[in-house]
């Protein structure tokens, strides 16, 4: 794997690897011109379900399914929104795809609007990222300027308009009915499904909700074909499974020598990022856990490290999938404690409020944890962190959305992984077990009052 | 709530703010979905939205007030009264965090006299606490404004300070 040649990343070392002469250079906007001169938009979804590329975003679904659930002669219009809200902690692959070479990006985008006969894109870019929205925006302004967007694109018959959208500093915008809440200029509180959005979603028209890093590995599958894309990855172990193939932009950072991006084939073992790429645990320490795919996804054990980072192996080891592959590395001196604190009170800033076991377990998550850091921790607290983590989700189907289930997976796999730590915790910074017998709810009351 | 209020009784929107607004409408099905770019106009141009301004947008886009209200209170991001010239978020998230980013957020709140979410006394910087800003590889990391502020650390905050400062000069 030495000699891996980076795909997705082939350009963004060269200089002006945004404009769309560099672009050109590399061979790009060929996909879209082989797309037009030859291919049914029905050839298009074939082929990439061929691939079996899955959603780069997080919840890995099969691409070309999620474009062949589109309604067939549907009279439009057909909508794709691309997301952009790149903001799972620990995550910013999609953020140097978007500032390096958006042209890759929006020839993806180009081909999957062509496939689900989308007339128009937004891209739902988050406000923290100001160069990737600058950048993209100038890449679809030369884009009209060369004939690549619009009217009856190289003289075809397919029009397509791409039209940036910033979004305003909300985790919950990455969910996909959130994204298109939020689109619509509304409070981005995720929608019951179904129906899907490939029935009714952005303006009640059908759509397509892809991740940025999804729509780069389309131009290079038509070029080079489905089976050179399963040439690369862990191919499938049984019929139900679509396997985990292509190349994958691995995050790390935390507690390493050199946090960065790096692409490999899907299926480098945790433990190798960290070693090969990621330059090794910091300081010469050894690492106590990781993060396997943002924040939400759980965490590994240091015995864990050899698992796998495909679709299919985070889960083995009970997180809770690959998630957006972004590895966050803790070393032996970090306190699962304060690991814990830190995702309880993210998931509780976002929480959107619209579910209550959601909105209510996140933040009492995050009161019992603020209490515990600070020395009035009781062990029947871990008892009810399970059973917070236990109530809320979509798994448990307490709530809308996923957001819970990355809430409840942190607390789960730190409790069940590091149950020692805690009791130890617990037991020495609160020796006379102040509070012992005191409700749950007026423990939260003092907490506040300690903050 | 704090807010900025017109004694004029002149509106709030200006000519080149309606006219920005007014650019994004051909590009959705629907006046409401010009709703954040809206906001975000005003939020440029005057580093808040004051609510003065919100029946204002609501009429350009055929809603009423409450529709404006209930999206921009969902988004922590529109103050009602105007930001320092300045807006430096410190991500206190997780990979940040555990290489000193909430560290380096107190030292900083420390220097300027501020805590999260405040403005300092001469109006120039306020400063945030972001949820992670997607700089892990460059944690701790901040943004203010357009420009990153990459693997701070606690001993640095007095340059830091400084340079937000000339930030706010716009240099």
């Amino acid at each position: 794997m030495a000699d891996y040649e980076p795909i997705l990343l082939a350009n963004i070392h060269k200089p002006d690897s945004h404009t769309l002469a560099v672009y050109q250079a590399s061979g790009g906007y060929a996909a879209i011109k082989k797309v037009l001169a030859g291919m049914s938009p029905v050839d298009v979804v074939e082929l990439v379900k061929a691939s079996n590329l899955r959603g780069r975003g997080g919840a890995g679904f099969p691409c070309g399914m999620k474009w062949s659930f589109l309604p067939k002669d549907h009279p439009g219009p057909i909508y794709m929104c691309v997301n952009a809200d790149e903001s799972e902690p620990a995550t910013f692959n999609n953020r140097i795809l978007m500032e390096l070479d958006p042209h890759q990006v929006i020839e993806g985008i180009m081909i999957g609007c062509y496939a689900t006969r989308a007339t128009t894109a937004y891209i739902y870019v988050r406000c923290e990222y100001p160069t990737s929205y600058q950048r993209l925006q100038q890449a679809i302004d030369e884009c009209y300027a060369a004939g690549l967007l619009g009217s009856n694109i190289q003289g075809s018959p397919f029009s397509l308009n791409i039209y940036m959208h910033r979004g305003a500093a909300a985790y919950i915008c990455g969910e996909e009915t959130g994204l298109i809440e939020s689109l619509e200029g509304k409070r981005a509180w995720p929608r019951i499904k179904p129906p899907f959005p490939a029935i009714e979603g952005a303006f009640r028209k059908p759509t397509v909700v892809n991740n940025i890093e999804t729509m780069a590995n389309v131009p290079h599958i038509i070029n080079r074909g489905a089976d050179w894309f399963k040439s690369m990855g862990i191919p499938s172990t049984n019929p139900k499974d679509p396997g985990s193939y292509g190349p994958k932009l691995y995050c790390i950072s935390g507690h390493v020598n050199k946090p960065g991006c790096y692409e490999m084939p899907l299926g480098i073992t945790c433990r190798e990022l960290i070693e090969r790429y990621g330059g090794g645990v910091w300081k010469g320490r050894k690492g106590k856990a990781a993060i396997p795919g943002g924040l939400s996804m759980g965490l590994f054990t240091e015995k864990e490290f050899d698992t796998p980072l495909d679709f299919a192996g985070p889960g083995k080891v009970g997180c809770l999938g690959l998630g957006t592959a972004a590895v966050t590395v803790m070393d032996e001196t970090v306190s699962m404690i304060d690991y814990l604190h830190n995702a309880c009170r993210f998931f509780a800033h976002e929480s959107c409020g619209q579910c209550t076991p959601c909105r209510e377990g996140t933040s009492w998550s995050e009161r019992i944890l603020t209490r515990m850091k600070h020395g009035k921790g009781r062990l029947k607290d871990l008892e009810i962190l399970l059973n917070i983590s236990g109530a809320i989700g979509i798994i448990p189907g307490t709530t809308i959305c996923g957001l819970a289930d990355g809430a409840a997976w942190p607390i789960k796999n730190a409790i069940n992984k590091f149950r020692d730590e805690f009791e130890e915790y617990i037991k020495r910074t609160n020796p006379t077990g102040y509070m012992q017998e005191e409700p749950a709810e007026a423990l939260g009351l003092v907490e506040l009052a300690v903050h | 709530m704090t807010v900025t209020t017109t004694t004029t009784g002149k509106p709030v929107l200006t000519p080149e703010m309606r006219a920005e607004i007014e650019a994004f409408i051909p590009r959705y099905p629907t006046k409401q979905a010009v709703t954040l770019p809206a906001l975000h106009v005003v939020n440029e141009h005057l580093r808040c939205v004051p609510l003065e301004a919100i029946p204002e947008i609501a009429a350009m886009l055929e809603l009423s007030p409450a529709q404006i209200y209930d999206t921009l209170s969902f988004y922590g991001f529109f103050k009602a009264s105007p930001c320092g010239k300045v807006r430096a978020w410190v991500c206190r998230s997780i990979s940040c965090a555990l290489r000193g980013g909430e560290d380096v957020l107190s030292a900083l709140g420390d220097k300027l006299g501020v805590h999260p979410g405040e403005t300092t006394s001469d109006g120039r910087i306020t400063l945030e606490f972001g949820e992670c800003l997607g700089l892990c590889d460059f944690a701790p990391a901040m943004l203010a404004g357009t420009k990153v502020y990459k693997n701070m650390t606690v001993e640095q905050v007095d340059e830091v300070a400084a340079l937000l400062e000339a930030q706010a000069d716009g240099k």
